[in-house]
């Protein structure tokens, strides 16, 4: 696996900072992005206007990363996710069907054409705002949002377990591959497999079982089935409304492009 | 009878749903403010005995009362805020994000207003010398500092009687004075589950021996210690050159 120290994993999104951005309370951050990603999937791929509002939007977004003093090298790197679709969008071009056209002397779809594009365009927005979000928020606060925005307590709980034992069970399939090696084991072979299937199976059996312990330690300080949370912070209306200038400002521009286009 | 016993187990027997049978009838009455330490080989019913005195584990033959208060359905809350067990593996003490989560998880879950609820947090981890870290993710600190926060985490529920189950073990020399100089003050009863008979000679004036599911001695811990043919027929050693009679 991955790094080798105890700062790598899943708290390496966050960029610890001071700014508007990061101060806002996590569940309006979160009301924010999903309203953006919205604004952005409701643009009409068709329209002649939408590269404008397609670069508006990333205007919008590069505007917050530099209130929040985030990187362009950290959003790039939150993109990484995207790969898969965009490998996708790149292919569209070539299989769709109906009318062609040719560019740098290749046949290609215009209808895939717009259609890659336009996920191309989507996707890169939507997952650039939630890098944003990641980057300015840390991952509990994240969860302290989800809680406030009622997701069910159960996926909360098993969303901060898996915070609390991404490294504890990191750490122990990195002791298990030292001892494996540590023998002389190299996994670069198909009959490696033979090894490593029940190496996954005995990490999964621990991990289970250390569920169960955990799951006691939480009955005996009188767990009942949700995990108690601090104080939660009133949010009044200004600050509402700094959380929303994002989707709102993006609103405005679908509007504009709508009206005049 | 003025104030009743801390802990007072009876005729205690339980067997695991497969059949195992762990615990034989086990009798023990701890008084108010006492040390003692649970001795025993490997599947003696060490953690058996302590599953229950929270009833965590319930259904056998016998009772426990934990100071004057029966450990029954309708009692379990209170019950759970009255024996804090500190379990041997931190990180599964250690569930919540951060170590000042943990430590208020157990007030929180009694419902205590959230003023209380930082006063408990600042106090405890004031005690087990950790006050800086409330912040900070489990896993970022030493072995040591996870298993001192994880008396905290019982502490700050004002329990009546503390349950360490192998408290020094996997500690380093240092870590495990640390941890004796932490409970020596505390003003709580202690029952202390160990393999590390130095460690209950230094905490523990009375030790009981349990094995087979039975206490079969129970007395001061330097007389325990110091009796040879008690300690083979129940696998126990002292470490090499270690002499009960010389300690101070």
């Amino acid at each position: 696996m991955g790094a080798g120290h105890a700062h790598g994993g899943l708290a390496a999104a966050y960029v610890a900072g001071n700014s508007t951005v990061h101060r806002l309370e996590p569940h309006t951050k979160l009301v924010a992005v999903l309203a953006f990603a919205l604004v952005v999937v409701l643009t009409p791929v068709d329209a002649g206007w939408a590269p404008l509002a397609y670069a508006g939007f990333l205007a919008l977004l590069l505007g917050v990363a530099a209130v929040a003093r985030v990187r362009p090298g950290r959003l790039l790197r939150g993109l990484a996710v995207e790969i898969p679709f965009v490998l996708f969008a790149l292919l569209l071009p070539f299989v769709s069907r109906g009318p062609r056209t040719d560019v740098l002397g290749v046949s290609l779809s215009e209808s895939g054409l717009a259609a890659g594009g336009s996920i191309l365009a989507k996707a890169t927005l939507s997952v650039l705002a939630a890098t944003l979000l990641a980057a300015t928020t840390e991952p509990r606060a994240l969860l302290r949002g989800l809680e406030r925005l009622r997701l069910p307590s159960v996926l909360v709980q098993i969303l901060t377990f898996m915070i609390r034992y991404a490294d504890v069970i990191g750490g122990e399939l990195r002791r298990m591959k030292v001892a494996r090696e540590s023998r002389g084991f190299r996994g670069r072979h198909v009959g490696a497999l033979k090894v490593l299937g029940p190496a996954a199976g005995s990490l999964f059996i621990r991990s289970y079982e250390r569920g169960e312990r955990v799951h006691l330690a939480m009955l005996s300080r009188g767990y009942t089935g949700r995990l108690p949370t601090g104080p939660v912070a009133v949010v009044g209306g200004r600050a509402w409304a700094t959380a929303l200038s994002l989707p709102l400002a993006a609103a405005a521009v679908l509007a504009t492009g709508s009206l005049l286009g | 009878m003025s104030t009743p016993p801390s802990l007072l187990v009876e005729d205690l027997a339980f067997a695991y749903p497969d059949g195992h049978q762990a615990l034989f009838g086990v009798d023990l009455r701890l008084q108010q403010g006492e040390r003692v330490a649970v001795l025993g080989p490997n599947g003696a019913g060490k953690t058996t005995l302590v599953l229950h005195l929270n009833g965590i584990l319930r259904g056998g033959r016998g009772r426990v009362t934990v100071g004057g208060l029966p450990v029954e359905d309708r009692n379990l809350a209170e019950i759970r805020r009255r024996v804090g067990i500190v379990f041997q593996d931190p990180d599964d003490q250690l569930f919540m994000p951060t170590v000042g989560e943990d430590v208020a998880f157990g007030p929180r879950n009694h419902g205590l207003p959230e003023p209380e609820v930082a006063r408990r947090v600042a106090d405890a981890l004031a005690v087990v010398d950790m006050a800086d870290v409330a912040d900070r993710p489990p896993h970022h600190l030493s072995f040591g500092q996870r298993r001192r926060v994880a008396v905290a985490t019982v502490l700050s529920m004002r329990p009546e009687i503390l349950v360490l189950d192998e408290p020094s073990s996997n500690l380093d020399p240092a870590g495990r004075r640390e941890l004796a100089e932490v409970i020596e003050p505390l003003p709580v009863t202690l029952l202390m589950v160990t393999h590390d008979l130095p460690y209950a000679l230094q905490l523990c004036p009375r030790s009981v021996v349990l094995d087979g599911g039975v206490v079969v001695a129970d007395g001061p811990t330097r007389e325990l210690l110091g009796d040879p043919a008690l300690l083979a027929a129940h696998r126990l050693e002292l470490p090499f050159g270690f002499d009960p009679h010389a300690v101070p």
